[in-house]
């Protein structure tokens, strides 16, 4: 009934919206001018009028008759097998094979009732629900007769429509921000509270813990090496690499970005920038195999040019290849803010017979510090939150260093270790996936947090 | 023209009292102009402007909007090199200098004309700062005692000090409107010009300040030679000896402000300043 209800709902709208037109036209009769709002709205009116309900009865019977149809399939058995849903369960997906005609083997006579009830309702209420919501729809319909007048405000009404439309997508949007937060902490509350968790670390011992070795208590019958959760080398391993990447991205995205802004002519500046912003559209899943087999290896290479003793999966690979992401991020924020410094500041100065690398040093960097301050901001909370490139090029092993020749991991390779594979879902060790997400989500929460509030204050500035 | 009646008056008291006489023939020219043409791409927006502009003193620049007054101020400071669809022809020279020299330096042009703005420009800096910027740019100041006091003496002359002196670490940005106007003239005073363009500095201005920067102006004539645009009639006759009426991108007569105001020997002048174009 899914299909033949979406054609109905389309086609009914869509006369609806016609006839909503005609309707306020004639009414009208000749003075248009005259009708409150504008035949459009009265077309939209009636097409609402008709898709809510229609909908609204498609969406909330559809359930119902399908739990309908499962309780007069489970009505062939008796009450104990209906109380009990693990049976019941079985029983209910039997029913819908064979209904589907994909029953291996011989049902009992019982199952083959239940199915044959199964299917009936199944049917009956189908089409119930398919003919109410046309019958609702046309009821609608007629009932847009009467209500389209000359003073009828259907403007407004349409207008409201909308807001709850657009206030309805804003709730949806922010309960999903809000329950993933509760999940996650929820899960992070778990990891360290839970009575029923064994092998779980202390808050003091996450977050001051200089050894991390989850994978331990999976080889408990190796005996010697111990579970432990210190975060710190995970933490260290982040910054590290997103250091790196900001020594690589800083220095290039802000005097790229400076180019642009105040050498570049026009025509440099229209074919540079979107070569730029391509860099941005790399998925960092190929930039992250780059990292792994091209930038790594060569830095390995390099390094035993000079006799150093390189690990085949470096910091520094992770890093650089990370500063190569947020490039973009940096050169075309800060080029944004660099233009976004009033022309009077620049001419009042070279009014002054300052040069132009005078001007930018001296005036035009001051003045946009905020906003490249928080362009770098955004950048590292992206490399801090960054996951595939550290996946394929930083390693596993969590060394608590501040070499970047060593090979280092990072919070998010970690969490991605965790939940790879099959998981118990009360264990200590996938909880503690959690808990590193919570740390992330919060570090990288309050960079952007600090971002927004430089970037509003530096708006203030010449508003 | 009942307005414009009682300002004539105050164009001749000031005149009266003016410290160093400015005829048409009597003051050697600080700034001559032959031959100047402005081109903005195709359009040609100055046509062979010349003029003469004494060395001291204040020249009003008046004409209707768009007619290239701003164009012109801004050929005697070389801004319009930071336009690059901007080409000027002709010869500009300050000093019998030729400006448009290659071998000359803008930076050392710009250093001996100072700019004021239409809109107040102070940069987000404090308000000692934006005095010391063109001091530091050029090494005019060898200490800090050096440094202060160029900035107190330029904010003295910009009649400013008394408002600011003990907030000179405040963002200049801060000041009212009439003040960052002030602090601005007290900026490119700073760097110790000859000559000193102002384009219409007193539009973004309340009545008040207004009157403030014109008392600053009359008693930096002296001093420099000072350069205005104005779209105010009132203003030309209030504040300058000279006036130049520009119209459509030619400069139709210059004389003395009194003389353009009283007996213009143009009839578009003659419209212009009665209000009937423009
Ligand atoms: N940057 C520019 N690019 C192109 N045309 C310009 C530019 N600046 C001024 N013009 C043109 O030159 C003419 C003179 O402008 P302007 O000197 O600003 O006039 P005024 O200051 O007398 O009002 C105008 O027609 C204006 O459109
Ligand atoms: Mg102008």
């Amino acid at each position: 009934m899914v299909y033949p209800f979406f054609a109905a709902l389309t086609l009914l709208t869509g006369i609806a919206y016609a006839v909503g037109q005609r309707r306020a036209v004639s009414v009208a009769d000749g003075r248009l001018a005259d009708l409150h709002s504008l035949p459009i709205y009265h077309a939209l009116f009636t097409a609402i009028g008709v898709f809510v309900p229609m909908l609204a009865i498609f969406v909330i019977g559809t359930p119902l008759v399908s739990w309908m149809a499962h309780s007069a399939a489970l009505a062939q058995f008796d009450p104990s097998v209906q109380a009990d849903p693990l049976r019941s369960g079985v029983i209910l997906r039997d029913v819908a094979s064979i209904s589907r005609g994909q029953f291996a083997g011989n049902a009992s006579p019982e199952l083959a009732q239940a199915a044959k009830d199964y299917a009936a309702t199944l049917a009956t209420g189908g089409w119930a629900v398919f003919l109410l919501a046309i019958a609702a729809g046309v009821a609608a319909l007629a009932a847009s007769f009467g209500v389209i007048k000359v003073p009828f405000r259907a403007r407004k009404h349409v207008e409201r429509f909308a807001l709850i439309v657009l206030g309805a997508c804003a709730v949806v949007a922010i309960l999903t921000t809000v329950g993933i937060v509760f999940s996650v902490a929820f899960e992070t509350y778990r990891f360290f509270f839970d009575p029923s968790l064994s092998g779980k670390p202390t808050i003091g011992s996450f977050l001051f813990g200089l050894e991390w070795n989850p994978q331990a208590a999976m080889r408990a019958d190796q005996g010697t090496i111990s579970t432990a959760y210190g975060f710190v080398p995970l933490l260290v391993g982040s910054l590290l690499i997103t250091f790196i990447a900001i020594c690589v991205a800083g220095p290039l995205g802000l005097f790229s970005a400076i180019y642009l802004a105040e050498y570049a002519t026009p025509r440099v500046r229209s074919i540079a920038k979107p070569i730029l912003e391509i860099l941005a559209g790399i998925p960092t899943v190929v930039l992250g195999f780059f990292a792994a087999l091209t930038v790594a290896p060569l830095i390995r290479g390099l390094g035993e040019a000079y006799g150093l003793n390189v690990a085949s999966e470096s910091a520094l690979a992770a890093g650089l290849v990370m500063g190569m992401m947020i490039i973009p991020f940096i050169s075309s924020l800060s080029d944004d803010v660099i233009n976004a410094v009033p022309q009077s500041m620049r001419d009042g100065s070279y009014a002054l017979g300052a040069t132009k690398s005078e001007t930018i040093r001296q005036v035009l960097l001051p003045a946009a510090l905020p906003g490249i301050v928080s362009a770098f901001m955004l950048a590292i909370s992206r490399a801090i939150g960054e996951t595939m490139i550290v996946v394929m090029a930083a390693g596993l092993a969590a060394n608590l260093t501040l070499n970047p020749l060593d090979a280092v991991t990072t919070i998010t390779v970690q969490i991605k270790t965790i939940l790879v594979g099959d998981q118990e879902f009360d264990s200590a060790k996938t909880l503690a996936a959690f808990a590193l997400g919570f740390v992330l989500f919060f570090v990288t929460l309050m960079l952007n947090y600090i971002a927004l509030r430089i970037v509003r204050k530096y708006r203030e500035q010449y508003d | 023209m009942e307005t414009l009646k009682v300002d004539m008056t105050a164009a001749k008291r000031l005149e009266a009292e003016r410290i160093a006489p400015v005829t048409s023939a009597g003051l050697p020219a600080k700034v001559v102009a032959r031959d100047v043409n402005v081109y903005y791409g195709e359009k040609h927006a100055l046509k062979s402007v010349n003029v003469d502009i004494p060395d001291r003193g204040v020249t009003a620049f008046i004409g209707p909007s768009g007619c290239g007054k701003s164009t012109f101020l801004r050929c005697i400071n070389r801004m319009n090199d930071t336009i690059s669809i901007c080409r000027v022809t002709g010869k500009i020279t300050i000093d019998n200098q030729d400006i448009y020299d290659p071998s000359l330096d803008v930076v050392q042009l710009r250093a001996r004309v100072g700019m004021v703005f239409q809109k107040p420009n102070p940069f987000p800096k404090s308000i000692f700062d934006n005095v010391a910027y063109g001091p530091r740019i050029h090494g005019l100041a060898k200490s800090r005692t050096d440094l202060e006091e160029i900035v107190t003496a330029s904010l003295e002359k910009a009649g400013l000090w008394n408002e600011v002196k003990d907030r000179l670490n405040d963002s200049g940005t801060g000041l009212s409107g009439g003040q960052q106007q002030r602090l601005c003239i007290a900026r490119a005073i700073a760097v110790n010009p000859d000559v000193i363009l102002m384009d219409e500095p007193c539009s973004a201005l309340d009545p008040i300040a207004t009157a403030k920067v014109e008392t600053l102006i009359d008693e930096l004539r002296g001093n420099y030679c000072i350069i205005i645009v104005t779209h105010s009639m009132q203003q030309a006759a209030r504040v300058s000896q000279r006036t130049a009426f520009f119209h459509l991108g030619t400069l139709v007569e210059e004389g003395p402000t009194e003389k353009i105001f009283s007996a213009p020997s143009d009839p578009r002048t003659q419209d212009y300043i009665t209000g009937r174009t423009g």
